[in-house]
């Protein structure tokens, strides 16, 4: 075969692998609006008036924009103060991660009395599945007299053996000098933990914290048991109580819908890698 | 001595807590099935007695259990293929080329794991809708008459089913996607040079190499279908006629609107049961194929 005809052969090839690799990106392109439809109709119905919301056909973009529903959401109905109380609900979640944070560097650090029935308890209970303890969980929150509290709602999701683990393994990759250094210096043992280990932990801690965001943000299971006074109703069970209306008002629903969601896509816009670093490394959260 | 206490001074607080809420539940639970507990409970412990394992015979002769048990496996089986195929799939185009547009891609296909599911199925329930959503209009336009998404119990099983399957692809797809870096460049380019196509490449080296994250996405999302609860929830409450009523759901509604708390821990322990042992069946099916 000569020369000449081989890369003519090469390069129809090449133009062909081209052309399947545009086919490709196109029917990808396609395939990553239509999954991200949803929350474009979400937006676009928040500010449409009622009628429009219902109105059939309905219409693709708004025709007249109003901003009334988000209005109405904070000042008729209580969305303010679910807001406030998932934030805080947030916050004692970063609680826990600092806890987390700790017991990784306990097991990855020290050698303890009890250190391996501890670490297998860690590992034993990333496979419990938590309608299994919703129950029992209910009825010891309830017997510490925590139901209807904030901290009732953050506390059976504090702490997660996998995140405990994820810690470990990371710290395991400190360098032991270091921390001697530092406890030879005069350093006490918290110091080291926030001055030396923690900075060190960077990568796993943006992930950890990234990740403890959203799932306190989104959290439902336990603020919908835990909360029977509207007062601590969260964003995610004030919206689940929208439900009922949906025949009445769509609009206000997608409004609702999107100050529960808009932050987080904000938040995934900024740290994207670490959130799906972070949900490639936990699989099944 | 002081050095001594130092580890438990860190490791405590989380332990108390992960016992409290990770261990103590379980035996919670295998107690409280042995009894009639109920909402009376709290006025009471004199209200409380032992049953044995009355719950569990009651639970076995209970229509509605069997029904929610029926749906969980129906959804798991019909879920789990469907979850694992079409992240897989999109994985593999995702991964043909590493351009600025393909990457920038995957952030859509993600999008759906990372929001609240309760927003989202408020979404979903609005383009569900019978009379003014969108997916009955489109419908509309190739002249199919309204369609019951959520009311027809059949098709409320699809349509829930759905939600969950646009829900769970995206993060299966990052960990597809992980693992397709770890495919050795020089298999590909030599099955090239002997003239294998691209289909052939994919289907006798890639899959075959992917064998441990398929089967890894396998197990978490049988297990994921198992707990199924949120979609249902807000979608249809477990309805019509408990058609999309889950094992999940039916635990809730048995302990938290009917307060039947020795009753929906009997079944909450069947639940762990069933999922211990699928996850061992998987671990073992695992253990023989690494012996290879």
């Amino acid at each position: 075969m000569s020369t000449e005809t081989m890369a003519g052969r090469d390069r129809s090839a090449a133009a062909r692998a081209t052309g399947l690799t545009l086919l490709i990106a196109v029917a990808l392109g396609i395939g990553a609006l239509i999954t991200a439809f949803p929350f474009f109709w979400m937006l676009a119905t928040s500010v449409k008036p009622q009628r429009e919301a219902i109105d059939f056909p309905p219409t693709i973009l708004p025709q007249q924009p109003t901003l009334e529903w988000y209005g109405q959401l904070f000042t008729e109905l209580d969305f303010g103060r679910y807001l406030i109380n998932t934030v805080i609900v947030v916050l004692i979640g970063f609680v826990g991660l600092l806890l987390m944070a700790m017991a990784g560097y306990a097991f990855a650090k020290f050698d303890f009395r009890g250190r391996r029935w501890m670490f297998f308890l860690v590992l034993a209970t990333m496979m419990i599945p938590v309608q299994v303890t919703m129950i029992p969980t209910y009825l010891i929150l309830n017997g510490m007299k925590l139901t209807n509290t904030l901290v009732g709602i953050a506390l059976p999701t504090l702490v997660s053996g996998f995140s405990i683990f994820l810690f470990r393994q990371f710290m395991s990759t400190i360098p032991t000098e270091m921390l001697e250094a530092a406890r030879l210096d005069g350093a006490g043992e918290f110091r080291t933990f926030w001055q030396i280990v923690l900075p060190m932990s960077g990568p796993i801690l943006a992930v950890q914290v990234v990740l403890t965001f959203i799932s306190g943000w989104n959290s439902f299971l336990w603020p919908l048991i835990i909360a029977s006074d509207q007062k601590l109703y969260t964003l995610s069970v004030g919206l689940a109580l929208l439900n009922q209306q949906l025949a009445v008002n769509p609009s206000l629903q997608m409004a609702a819908a999107s100050v529960m969601v808009v932050p987080i896509l904000v938040i995934f816009i900024i740290f994207q890698r670490y959130v799906m670093q972070g949900f490639a490394l936990s699989g099944l959260k | 001595m002081r050095n001594r206490l130092v580890p438990y001074f860190f490791v405590t607080p989380a332990m108390l807590l992960l016992i409290t809420f990770g261990i103590l539940p379980i035996a919670v639970a295998a107690v409280i099935s042995t009894t009639n507990m109920n909402i009376s409970a709290f006025a009471s412990w004199n209200n409380v007695d032992f049953v044995g394992l009355d719950n569990y015979a009651k639970l076995f002769a209970d229509s509605d259990f069997w029904q929610a048990l029926g749906n969980t496996g129906l959804f798991a089986v019909v879920g789990v293929p469907a979850i694992v195929i079409l992240s897989l799939g999109t994985a593999l185009l995702l991964n043909r080329s590493q351009s600025w547009f393909f990457r920038s891609l995957r952030a859509f296909y993600f999008l759906p794991a990372i929001t609240a599911i309760v927003a989202i199925s408020l979404v979903w329930s609005y383009l569900y809708n019978t009379q003014f959503g969108l997916l009955n209009y489109l419908f509309s336009l190739v002249g199919v008459p309204p369609v019951q998404w959520l009311s027809d119990p059949w098709l409320a099983k699809f349509s829930v089913a759905l939600v969950a399957v646009w829900r769970g692809t995206g993060l299966n797809i990052i960990i597809f996607l992980a693992a397709l870096q770890g495919v050795p460049k020089e298999y590909l380019e030599a099955a090239s040079l002997d003239g294998a196509g691209e289909w052939r490449k994919t289907v006798s080296i890639t899959v075959p190499l992917l064998r441990f994250a398929i089967f890894f996405v396998s197990v978490t999302t049988t297990i994921a279908w198992l707990q199924f609860f949120d979609e249902p929830f807000v979608l249809t409450d477990g309805g019509p006629l408990g058609a999309t009523t889950s094992v999940s759901i039916f635990l809730y509604k048995e302990g938290f609107r009917l307060n039947q708390f020795g009753y929906a821990s009997a079944g909450s322990i069947v639940l762990f049961v069933i999922i211990a042992a699928i996850t061992l069946v998987q671990l073992r099916l695992r253990r023989a194929d690494d012996e290879y």
